[in-house]
C-alpha cells in the first residue's frame, strides 16, 4: 500500500526540553496506526508536527512524499485539505450550530450549492448518528456527542488522513464504545488512513493495525497489537499493565526525599 | 450565517450614525449654509482686519448672507484683501454698499457687517458683480488703538 | 545585577510581543482580502462590537451631555455668558469626550469581549482546528473583528457626540432656559466641520485601531488557560485605556495645539 506519512530522524525541542530525540516512524496508507505513551510526553505535539503547525528542529516529515517542514504557507494549506484532525476537546465552533460546524469546511473550501452542502452534511451527521442534533448548539451537546460532531466535521471534506487526538479521554464506556466503532467503521468505509494518539490501551488494541509506543523522547516499542503484547521490553509491559512504578518512575525527577526533608537546600 | 436580524440591526446602526453625522454637519457646524450652493465673490480692502478669520460670517442686519472666503495681503500696497463669498440669492447690492468689521458682543467673534447702499432713482442702478471691490470699508476696532486715541484726546484737553 | 537582568528580560519580552503584534496585524489585514467571503463576517462582527455597544454609548452620551449642560451653565452664567453653552458642550464633545469616552467604553465593553472570545477560541483549540482545516485564523477570525472595530468605533463616537449635544440641549435649554436659537446658532458659528468634527472622527479612527488591535492581539497571544485569559482581558482594558489617553494628548497637540 505504501506509506502516507514518513517521519525521519525527528528531533524537537520545546524551549530547553527535548520532546523527541531522533525518532523515525511510518504510517501506512489505509491502516489505523496508534501512537501510545504516558501523558505529557508530547503525543499531541507529534500530530501538530505532522499537520505543520510546529516545525521540527531537525529531521523530516513527509506527507505523500512531500516534505511538510519545507512547504510554504500555500502548499501547506493545500496539503492540510487532505488531512484533518479531531481535537481532544472537539474544538467545535461555539457560535455555530452543529450543522454549520460540519458545513464549515465545505463552505470554506468548495463552491457547492447550499442544497448539496445540506445533503452532504446530513449524510456525515447520519454517519456519526447525530442527524437529529443538527440544529443544536455545541454547548447543548454532551462530551461524547461533541466529539462525534467534531468527527463529522473532520470527515466532511473526505480527507486521506485523519488524526485523532486522545479520542477516548474522559468518555464514559458507552461513548467510548461508540467512538471505537466509528473510528473503525470510518476507516474501513472511507478508506481513510487513521492515526490515533491515546493512552487507552484496551480500546486501541482492538482497532489499531500497528502501534508505536513512545516514552522518554523515543520509540520504545512498535509492532502489531499481537507483537506488542508479547514484547519483552519492561517499559512496554509496564505501560500495558498499568503498573505504577517500573522503568517509568512514579516520581518526577527530583533530589532524594531524605535530602529534601532533612538536608536543607 | 449572517441572519436577517443581524443585517437589519447593523443597517439600523449605520443609519443612526449617518443621522448623527448629518445632525452634526447641518445643525452643529452649519455646513452647507451659504457656503454651499451658488455664490459670487466680492473683494474689499481693509486697513486692519483685526481678528477676522476665514469662514467668518458676512451679515446684513444680522442675517448671514455669506462667509469670508479668503484673506490675503496685497503685495503692492500691503493692505489686507478680504474675499467674501456671497450667496447668489442676494445679487442686487448697489455699488455704493459698504462693509465694516464688527464684533458680536463684547468678547464675541468678529464678522463682516455689510451695509447695502442706496439706489439712486434718477440714474441706471449699478449692482456689485462677481469680483468687484467694495470701496467703502471700515476697519476693525483694535483695542490698543482705541485706548491710544482716548489718551491722546484726553491729553489735548 | 539581578534587577538589571530582570529589566533586560522584560524589555526583550515586550519587544518580542510588539513584534508578534505587528506580524499578527500584517497577517490579518495584508493577507489577500476576499470581499465576498469576508463581508458577511464583518457585518456579523459589527453587530457584536458595534450594535451591542450602542445602548451603553447612547446612555453615556446622553448623561455626559446633560452633565456638561448643567456644569457649563452654572459656570458660564456667572459671567453672563450662558449663550456660549452650545459651543462649550459641542466642542468638548466633538474634540475630546466623544472620541475618548467612546474609546474607553469600547475597550471595556467590546475590547474585553473580543479578547476573551479569541482567547477562549485558542484555549478550546478552535484556532488550531481552523488551521488544520486549512483556514487561516488571521483571515477568518482576526481580520473581520479588526475591520468591524475600525468601522464601528467612529460611528459610535459620532453618535455619542450627537446624543451628548442633544443632552446638553435638554438640560441647558429645556430645563435651565437658555434660548434654543442661541444654543444652536452660537454653536454653528463656532464649530467648524473640518477642524472640529473631522478631527474628532480622525481621532476616533486612530483610537479604534489601537483599541481593536490591542484587544485582538491580547486574545490571540493569551496563554490558553482560564488564568491567562482573565489576565489578558484585564490587560486589554488597562492597555487600551492608557493608550487612548496618551494618544489623545499627542493628537490634540498635533490638531489643536498650534494655530
Amino acid at each position: 500500500m505504501g506509506n502516507l506519512v514518513e517521519i525521519d530522524n525527528l528531533t524537537f525541542y520545546r524551549g530547553e526540553r527535548v520532546i523527541y530525540d531522533n525518532i523515525s516512524l511510518t504510517i501506512e496508507k489505509g491502516k489505523t496506526t496508534a501512537i501510545m505513551g504516558p501523558s505529557g510526553i508530547g503525543k499531541t505535539t507529534l500530530l501538530r508536527l505532522i499537520g505543520g503547525q510546529l516545525r521540527p528542529d531537525s529531521g523530516d516529515i513527509r506527507f505523500k512524499g512531500e516534505s511538510i517542514p519545507a512547504m510554504n504557507r500555500r502548499t501547506l494549506f493545500k496539503a492540510r485539505r487532505q488531512m484533518s484532525m479531531l481535537f481532544q476537546s472537539g474544538a467545535l465552533f461555539t457560535d455555530m450550530t452543529v450543522f454549520d460546524n460540519v458545513a464549515f469546511p465545505l463552505r470554506e473550501h468548495t463552491k457547492l450549492s447550499e442544497d448539496l452542502i445540506r445533503t452532504m452534511v446530513l449524510m456525515k451527521l447520519q454517519a456519526v448518528g447525530l442527524r437529529g442534533a443538527a440544529d443544536l448548539m455545541p454547548s447543548e451537546l454532551s462530551g461524547g456527542m461533541a466529539r462525534r460532531a467534531a468527527l463529522a466535521r473532520a470527515i466532511s471534506l473526505d480527507p486521506d488522513l485523519i488524526m485523532y487526538d486522545e479520542p477516548f479521554a474522559g468518555q464514559d464506556p458507552i461513548s467510548m464504545g461508540v467512538l471505537v466503532k466509528l473510528i473503525k467503521g470510518l476507516n474501513d468505509a472511507l478508506n481513510l488512513t487513521s492515526v490515533v494518539v491515546t493512552h487507552d490501551v484496551t480500546e486501541v488494541m482492538t482497532i489499531a493495525d500497528y502501534i508505536y509506543i513512545l516514552a522518554e523522547q523515543r520509540i520504545i516499542g512498535e509492532g502489531t497489537p499481537e507483537q506488542i503484547r508479547q514484547s519483552e521490553s519492561p517499559l512496554v509491559q509496564q505501560f500495558l499493565q498499568g503498573q505504577a512504578d517500573g522503568p517509568v518512575p512514579f516520581h518526577f525527577p527530583a533530589q532524594s526525599l531524605e535530602n529534601a526533608l532533612l538536608g536543607g537546600a | 450565517m449572517t441572519s436577517k436580524k443581524v443585517e437589519l440591526m447593523v443597517g439600523v446602526f449605520v443609519a443612526i450614525a449617518i443621522a448623527a453625522l448629518l445632525l452634526l454637519a447641518l445643525k452643529v457646524a452649519n455646513q452647507g449654509m451659504s457656503t454651499q450652493g451658488e455664490t459670487y465673490e466680492l473683494k474689499a480692502k481693509f486697513d486692519n482686519i483685526g481678528g477676522l478669520k476665514v469662514r467668518s460670517a458676512v451679515r446684513v442686519g444680522g442675517v448671514t448672507i455669506g462667509r469670508v472666503e479668503s484673506i490675503e495681503l496685497d503685495p503692492k500696497d500691503f493692505v489686507p484683501i478680504v474675499t467674501l463669498a456671497i450667496s447668489s440669492e442676494y445679487n442686487e447690492f448697489p455699488d455704493t454698499s459698504s462693509v465694516s468689521i464688527l464684533t458680536s458682543g463684547l468678547l464675541g467673534e468678529q464678522y463682516v457687517g455689510f451695509y447695502p447702499g442706496f439706489v439712486m432713482y434718477d440714474s441706471e442702478p449699478a449692482y456689485l458683480k462677481n469680483g468687484d471691490y467694495i470701496e467703502d470699508t471700515k476697519s476693525a476696532l483694535v483695542l490698543e488703538d482705541l485706548i491710544g486715541q482716548f489718551l491722546f484726546s484726553k491729553g489735548k484737553d | 545585577m539581578e534587577s538589571l537582568i530582570n529589566l533586560g528580560s522584560r524589555t526583550l519580552g515586550k519587544a518580542s510581543a510588539l513584534g508578534r503584534a505587528f506580524l499578527m496585524l500584517m497577517g490579518a489585514i495584508v493577507a489577500r482580502p476576499q470581499p465576498l467571503k469576508n463581508t458577511p463576517l464583518v457585518i456579523n462582527q459589527i453587530y457584536v462590537v458595534g450594535v451591542q455597544s450602542l445602548l451603553i454609548i447612547l446612555v453615556s452620551g446622553l448623561f455626559i451631555g446633560m452633565v456638561m449642560g448643567l456644569q457649563g451653565y452654572t459656570i458660564l452664567v456667572s459671567y453672563g455668558a450662558e449663550g456660549s453653552l452650545g459651543p462649550m458642550v459641542a466642542l468638548s464633545l466633538l474634540r475630546e469626550l466623544g472620541p475618548v469616552v467612546t474609546a474607553l467604553l469600547f475597550a471595556g465593553r467590546a475590547g474585553s469581549a473580543l479578547t476573551a472570545e479569541i482567547g477562549l477560541m485558542k484555549a478550546t483549540e478552535q484556532l488550531s482546528s481552523l488551521e488544520m482545516m486549512a483556514v487561516d485564523p488571521l483571515r477568518r477570525i482576526v481580520a473581520p473583528r479588526f475591520w468591524a472595530g475600525m468601522i464601528s468605533m467612529p460611528l459610535l463616537a459620532i453618535i455619542f457626540s450627537a446624543v451628548g449635544i442633544l443632552g446638553g440641549h435638554l438640560v441647558g435649554v429645556d430645563w435651565l432656559g437658555v434660548d434654543s436659537g442661541t444654543y444652536w446658532s452660537v454653536m454653528q458659528a463656532t464649530v467648524d466641520f473640518d477642524k472640529d468634527i473631522m478631527n474628532g472622527v480622525i481621532k476616533s479612527i486612530l483610537f479604534a485601531m489601537v483599541c481593536t488591535w490591542i484587544a485582538i492581539f491580547k486574545g490571540y497571544d493569551a496563554i490558553p488557560t482560564s488564568e491567562g485569559i482573565s489576565k489578558a482581558t484585564t490587560q486589554t482594558v488597562v492597555y487600551s485605556s492608557l493608550a487612548v489617553l496618551g494618544l489623545d494628548f499627542v493628537l490634540t497637540a498635533l490638531m489643536f495645539g498650534i494655530e
